[in-house]
């Protein structure tokens, strides 16, 4: 399963964070301070998994942000960098051309797709037609209700 | 009170701020105005201030005063406010908090709600933030679910499911059956959750992986439609359908096969087909194959089927890109233990993936070559590894240097190859290396006796050329003073000859002593080596003993304490100080004392106070020799020595003779000397022999110490002779004159046969003016193979001095029949 989902910035800054285990505040602090520091350190050439404690670390770069998972024992890393790529075209379908400030901007939408694809630490929804399609319902059931929660926007 | 603003206008503000204070100044005062806003009980605009809190608290910032507003916004009936309410709380809650129960009730309350939506908040909350007593009182409700027509709550309820499993694993029984009927599902997600959780429910209980079992047939059948199936635009992934299902059926058939034959042969073809189908261009093709292997070579699989897996994972080596060639390495050291030859086959490639930029894989790489070692490959891989070590990142040296010692204790072809890959591994990384890598590598030098002169040789060259690395340094310190005479001999059969002075150790080793990058423990190796060479050089003592005078006054305590020792052998026990300084015997690996760092101290200590029982456990690992016959001669007294404290300087011998008789006149032969300077020197000497053993092998030398102790005080060595021999159970006899008239004679008798040897006696005779005084012995067993021995003295007393004789009768029991022998012994060693 997979343990945490982390995505910050070059800079170090986190943009979001998804925790699929219970952990204190400074346990989690803990680890989006160490997932950083090694990740940031690694060459833009090299391998994409890491071991750290007791738990695969798989994270890919797009753009500016950095995707970050740990994994535990039993799990398939290259399906792991499968899920990563699965989630930004979701992210991309979404928004339209995702970038840094969209998720930024609209990072309690970019939870939500989060919560269509992954729950639990496992892959919920295979089919990348399905998740857009709830998504869209879903938005809709709130756009008649709220105008806060419009289409996307900086 | 200042207007709340719009969630996009708080980002950006925040985000213009300059600096960390401005940033802060801008967050307090939002917060300020969400929290009263949240005391007011009704609001519309809840959920953007609840959305404001989430986005401060995500940058760090304290957030807990939302946690109540969050399950307020939770129960409101609004759609947009539950979501928001639910984001907050898997964000601000968790199962620690007491918080979270407050929402159980919501949670309940949705779950049953009309809108698919609302379930699904509800399912994803809980399946994220639900602790055991929420998963407790919600399993039924999720296990209704479960049974819903709903293709998008099914499969969120059985990921649901698989939270509460995981949190409360008795509660599997509950799902098991919903499960398997949820295998015959078309719709992708719910197919996928459901394999998840069968999975879960196998790993949690073994009964249920029993019944599950019988799926295996139905999971084939599935893999093999997504296999074969046409191109399916909605769950294809380049090419492949459905890679995220075939790697989770690929599992759970690895989980379903592992030790049952059956199973594994229901799978068999399948795997053959994945393995030889699936396109390998892409990422998504190689984790496919990748989980194939792995099931391949976890379940009892044909031999023609593990062959292609191995030989799929050493085209993964060749790939190009380095994460598939990390795999490889990582799945190779699973199986390098049972499918070694397999693995041994692709050596080149992995040893040159040592040399990869990439330090994933360097690691892997490293541990796969130091699984790979064997007594055949050990002399190419330890070239590899060495040369790996000359560039290996800083934090993989320690483990290099462990894993190449170890390959090379269990794999050397030969002493001096050993020794010269560890000299090779000090002078590259001697700063890495484990503290007992010193004295292992001394014991390893005096064990290769025939090497002594090449060692030093090589070892001086080395400290020539650099002092910085201070475990060669010590090791070569150590040796020029223990071979420093085979150093200055100049010929050396390996090496070409180099001219050696005198002159040139000294300067070698007061260098070392001088060195700001030596470390207190090397300079006390430097100054002993130097001490020891003043018996091993004829010439240049002088310079030796100014060396040693100028540390008398040294601020480092070990230090002076050793000099001021040292001067004192120099200048009273001048006479004492060949035997002291002597070349040490070759240490026993086994013996207690070799691997006891701190009992050293405590040992020679035992000399002047107790700490008795490591002497007596010491003793049996004695060699044979005639001062340890002697040893063991107090050695059977010592249960009767008294624990006190010491008793001033001339404890040493005291503690010792206050036993028995035998010690009694042990003191009187050292009554011989000088009696109040002895005292001291007695006491001198254990320090020296000290300094002497805390080099060589913290511990190993107690038995040295014991005996250069004693052969200083005794000032003579008496041999020992073999008088009887037979049937392996041979009898050492030796003699020491305690007066003109009183000699002790010790009889030894030890056994190099197969079986034990039991009954032992011995019975002697004398000429009649002779008084014989057997004492009893130390046993009457005589273990197989020289385990232990029998030592038995006898005091004579020659008042006449006749000619001494004696007879002895030898008694005993050996392969069940008992043998009785009888041998005169006219004349006795050590008797002039």
């Amino acid at each position: 399963m997979i343990r945490f989902l982390l995505l910050f910035s070059k800079q170090g800054k986190l943009r979001l964070q998804k925790w699929f285990t219970p952990l204190t505040d400074r346990e989690k602090k803990k680890v989006i301070r160490d997932m950083m520091t090694i990740v940031l350190a690694r060459t833009p050439r090299s391998c994409n998994f890491l071991q750290w404690r007791d738990l695969k670390i798989v994270y890919k770069r797009y753009a500016s942000l950095y995707f970050c998972t740990g994994l535990e024992e039993q799990d398939n890393e290259l399906l792991s960098l499968e899920v990563l790529h699965r989630f930004v075209e979701l992210l991309d379908k979404y928004f339209g051309n995702v970038c840094e400030l969209d998720i930024i901007f609209n990072f309690e939408k970019a939870y939500f797709i989060l919560d269509e694809f992954l729950m639990g630490g496992e892959v919920l929804e295979t089919s990348k037609v399905a998740v857009g399609v709830s998504l869209q319902e879903a938005d809709e059931l709130q756009e008649t209700m709220e105008e806060y929660m419009s289409k996307p926007m900086y | 009170m200042s207007p709340s603003i719009p969630l996009q206008e708080m980002i950006r503000a925040i985000r213009s701020a300059r600096t960390q204070c401005e940033e802060r100044g801008v967050i307090q005062r939002e917060c300020a105005v969400i929290r009263a806003q949240f005391r007011q009980s009704d609001n519309d605009g809840r959920s953007h201030n609840l959305a404001k809190l989430l986005y401060v608290h995500m940058l760090g910032y304290p957030a807990h005063f939302g946690q109540m507003e969050c399950v307020r916004m939770i129960a409101s009936p609004r759609y947009s406010e539950k979501r928001v309410g639910y984001l907050g709380a898997m964000m601000l809650l968790d199962e620690k908090q007491d918080a979270s129960l407050l929402i159980t009730n919501s949670i309940k309350n949705d779950l049953s709600h009309s809108s698919q939506y609302v379930q699904s908040l509800a399912l994803c909350t809980l399946a994220c933030i639900g602790s055991a007593e929420m998963c407790k009182d919600l399993a039924p409700e999720i296990e209704k679910l479960l049974r819903a027509s709903n293709s998008y709550i099914k499969k969120k309820a059985a990921l649901c499911a698989i939270h509460i499993v995981r949190k409360v694993p008795d509660l599997g029984e509950l799902f098991a059956r919903t499960a398997r009927s949820l295998l015959a599902e078309k719709h992708h997600g719910v197919l996928h959750g459901a394999v998840v959780l069968i999975t879960v429910l196998c790993e949690c209980s073994p009964d249920t992986l029993e019944r599950f079992r019988k799926t295996v047939p139905d999971l084939v059948r599935i893999m093999k439609s997504l296999v074969t199936s046409g191109y399916s635009p909605e769950h294809d992934v380049a090419g492949i359908s459905d890679p995220f299902l075939q790697v989770r059926i690929l599992r759970l058939l690895r989980i379903l096969g592992r030790n049952n034959e059956a199973a594994s042969d229901t799978m068999n073809d399948l795997l053959a087909q994945v393995a030889t189908n699936t396109d390998s261009t892409k990422t998504v093709g190689n984790a496919v194959l990748y989980e194939t292997v792995l099931t391949v070579l976890d379940i009892k699989s044909e031999s023609g089927l593990r062959i292609l897996a191995v030989n799929i994972l050493g085209r993964f080596l060749l790939n190009n890109d380095r994460n598939i060639r990390y795999i490889a390495m990582t799945s190779l050291q699973k199986i390098v233990g049972t499918d070694n030859i397999a693995v041994q086959r692709h050596r080149g490639t992995i040893v040159d993936c040592l040399k990869d930029p990439d330090a994933s894989v360097k690691r892997r790489a490293l541990d796969l070559s130091l699984a790979l070692a064997s007594a055949s490959n050990i002399r190419s891989m330890m070239k590899e590894l060495l040369m790996f070590l000359s560039s290996c990142p800083p934090e993989l040296r320690a483990e290099t240097t462990s894993g190449i010692f170890y390959a090379a204790e269990r794999y050397a072809p030969s002493q001096r190859w050993h020794i010269d890959t560890i000299l090779h591994v000090l002078t590259t990384a001697g700063g890495d290396v484990r503290d007992e890598t010193v004295p292992n590598l001394i014991l390893l030098i005096t064990n290769a006796s025939e090497l002594h002169c090449y060692t030093v040789h090589k070892l001086y060259r080395a400290l020539l050329s650099d002092i910085s690395q201070q475990p060669l340094v010590q090791v070569a310190c150590w040796c020029i003073g223990e071979y420093g005479d085979l150093l200055l001999r100049g010929e050396c059969r390996e090496m070409e000859p180099v001219e050696v002075t005198a002159d040139s150790v000294l300067e070698a080793l007061e260098t070392v002593l001088q060195s700001h990058m030596s470390t207190p423990t090397t300079r006390g190796f430097a100054l002993t080596a130097t001490m020891k060479l003043s018996t091993r050089i004829m010439d240049n003592v002088d310079r030796i003993k100014s060396i040693v005078s100028i540390y008398g006054s040294c601020i480092d305590v070990e230090l002076q304490q050793r000099a001021v020792e040292y001067n004192a052998l120099f200048k009273k026990y001048d006479h004492m100080r060949a035997a002291v300084l002597e070349r040490m015997p070759v240490i026993d690996r086994n013996s207690p004392g070799h691997t006891n760092g701190d009992s050293m101290g405590g040992v020679i200590k035992e000399l002047e106070v107790d700490k008795v029982k490591q002497r007596e456990t010491l003793l049996p690992q004695l060699p044979a020799n005639q001062v340890c016959d002697l040893l063991n001669l107090l050695g059977d007294s010592e249960e009767s020595v008294p624990a006190g404290p010491a008793q001033g300087d001339t404890v040493p011998v005291q503690s010792i003779t206050t036993a028995k008789p035998i010690g009694g006149e042990l003191l009187d032969l050292l009554g011989g000397f000088e009696p109040t300077p002895l005292a001291s020197g007695l006491s001198a000497t254990p320090q020296i022999q000290r300094h002497l053993c805390q080099d060589a092998q913290r511990g190993s030398c107690f038995v040295r110490v014991i005996r250069m102790t004693l052969s200083a005080c005794l000032y003579f060595i008496a041999p020992a002779v073999t008088v009887y021999e037979k049937n392996g159970v041979t009898l050492t006899l030796s003699c020491e004159k305690q007066s003109d008239s009183a000699v002790t004679v010790t009889l030894k008798g030890c056994n190099s046969s197969d079986s034990d040897v039991t009954s032992f006696a011995l019975q002697a005779a004398v000429p009649k003016s002779v008084h014989l005084n057997m004492k009893a012995p130390s046993g009457d067993t005589l273990p197989a193979k020289g385990l232990a021995h029998v030592t038995q003295l006898v005091l004579l007393n020659n008042p006449n001095k006749v000619n001494l004789k004696m007879r002895i009768r030898i008694s005993y029991s050996s392969q069940g029949s008992s043998v009785q022998d009888t041998v005169q012994i006219d004349s006795f060693p050590g008797l002039s």
